[in-house]
């Protein structure tokens, strides 16, 4: 993010990071039950949380297409609304779209983050999500999980567990907003580590 | 090795630079987007079953109402509970500013209870810029006499933001008393800001004189000419009290002249059709006019909300502990 980070390692080429969404689009298809008795697909859906989770849910969806013949439908969350920080910090954030195309009631949803760190993110998600109904359930799906919960949320997809330190960050690369992909672990400066809450 | 290096985030995201919102005359046009992209989004919310987001909780929000006001006020005060602030309001009836407080102590006063923001409209111009300056409060003008009336003015582009592809070469017409009109006012420094161009229509006892040297619109006394290669008419109210001044001879007069009937819809098929209410009916648009479904009036209102929600979002202060 700033050119003050000083890369530590990288976590996830690019290769990796298909493979990782490959396992993870079979993950997702696993309780779907085709011939449609107890699961039937049409009652999955996926939730991509801005920004990157955003596109990380659009290549799961596509994966899930050529591996089962599946169109799983596609929502795109912000939870800024929601986050317990968002008065705390230096500038407002900036509110992106929020799209759910499809009543999430009765739904299985599959909620797609790039990074899952205190948990405060997911909680957000989960309360914006439980304001547009009731879902059957939801799924956490993250490709790092770096450990360091603050609250009681689980991750169950999950690419790469990665005990961090505190002031260590994951950097997440996606092609569609940072024109490469792959995974890296990088030192921030002391002075601004204590912003993200991830 | 400059294969594996991360790259650097997206452009930073735009940003207010103003502390206040007090006139529309010193915000930039990426401000200005910046505010109606975020009011898009509120407008989202508006949608669900649950419209409500606990975004500003813990902010105080007060409204101090000097003149009267229906329809800004219940908006202002929808939007501060949509996002979970806390508000309190004051009407100039039955409040220390019957007893002759002054606007000045008043709002010190309000402060001293530790408000965050304060949302006024007062008759005087100026009166927000005041309060800006003697307290410490986060100002927002909800109208200043004949001077400005920016939520109104956001909520009207907002809305026309839904209609249309551009503001640039955009061509708007308000018709109307335009000499006591803030809405007129606000709206022009937000459109021309957009790149909008905007022509004023009115008998001339309610055009001012001089209005083309002082921002960059047009002017006319005919209706026909305000609406000849017009986008988007915005017909402003007529207020009754006026006609004992002698601006306009009468009601019916002033409609066949300038009121808006369902005969300049059809010889203009695209045009769309605005106003910042209460509606005169029969006056400035024809019965029949108001009803039209190219009329926009009440999705003007809707957005009203989602627009001075994103206003006190984007205002609203951070707090000090981290």
């Amino acid at each position: 993010m700033s050119s003050d980070d000083r890369i530590k390692a990288q976590l996830m080429t690019a290769r990796d990071l298909g493979r990782t969404l490959d396992r993870m689009a079979q993950q997702i298809l696993e309780p779907i039950d085709p011939e449609g008795a107890q699961a039937p697909s049409d009652t999955f859906a996926l939730v991509g949380m801005q920004t990157r989770g955003v596109h990380l849910a659009r290549r799961l969806q596509t994966r899930v297409r050529e591996q089962a013949d599946i169109e799983l439908p596609l929502g795109l969350l912000d939870v800024t609304m929601y986050r317990d920080d968002v008065r705390l910090r230096l500038e407002q954030p900036q509110i992106q779209t929020t799209r759910i195309p499809f009543d999430v009631t009765d739904r299985h949803l599959v909620l797609v983050d790039d990074v899952v760190f205190t948990g405060r993110t997911g909680r957000a998600a989960l309360d914006a999500l439980m304001d547009m109904g009731r879902p059957a359930s939801v799924q956490f799906l993250t490709i790092i999980d770096r450990h360091h919960r603050e609250l009681p949320i689980a991750t169950d997809i999950v690419g790469r567990e990665v005990p961090t330190l505190p002031d260590e960050e994951i950097r997440v690369r996606v092609q569609e907003v940072d024109e490469k992909d792959g995974v890296w672990l990088v030192q921030t400066p002391a002075s601004r580590s204590t912003a993200d809450t991830r | 090795m400059a294969e594996s290096q991360p790259s650097a985030a997206p452009d930073r995201p735009a940003a207010l630079r103003h502390r206040h919102l007090l006139d529309l005359s010193t915000y930039e046009a990426d401000e200005l987007r910046h505010l109606l992209d975020t009011a898009q989004e509120f407008r989202a919310v508006l949608d669900r079953p649950i419209r409500q987001v606990p975004t500003l909780q813990g902010t105080s929000v007060a409204s101090l109402f000097f003149e009267p006001s229906t329809r800004t006020k219940l908006s202002f005060s929808l939007a501060a509970g949509r996002l979970s602030a806390e508000t309190v309001s004051l009407s100039k009836s039955g409040s220390s500013v019957k007893k002759g407080e002054t606007l000045k102590d008043t709002a010190r006063n309000v402060e001293a209870m530790k408000v965050d923001v304060v949302i006024l409209r007062h008759s005087s111009p100026g009166a927000p810029h005041f309060l800006a300056r003697c307290t410490d409060s986060v100002i927002i003008n909800a109208g200043d006499g004949a001077h400005a009336h920016p939520t109104q003015a956001l909520l009207d582009v907002l809305t026309m933001r839904t209609h249309v592809d551009t503001f640039e070469g955009l061509n708007v017409s308000i018709i109307g008393d335009i000499t006591h009109s803030r809405v007129a006012r606000s709206n022009v420094q937000a459109l021309n800001t957009l790149g909008a161009q905007v022509t004023l229509c009115g008998p001339e006892t309610m055009l001012p004189v001089g209005m083309e040297d002082a921002m960059d619109v047009r002017t006319t006394t005919r209706l026909d000419a305000a609406l000849e290669g017009c986008d988007i008419a915005m017909a402003l109210r007529i207020q009754m009290e006026r006609q004992d001044e002698g601006l306009f001879p009468s009601t019916r007069e002033y409609h066949r002249q300038f009121g808006i009937t369902t005969d300049h819809l059809r010889r203009h098929p695209d045009l769309l059709i605005m106003h910042p209410g209460p509606v005169n009916r029969g006056i400035e648009l024809a019965d029949a006019v108001v009803d039209h479904e190219r009329a926009i009036i009440l999705s003007q209102v809707t957005n009203g909300v989602a627009l001075r929600m994103a206003v006190l979002y984007l205002l609203a202060p951070q707090r000090d502990e981290a």
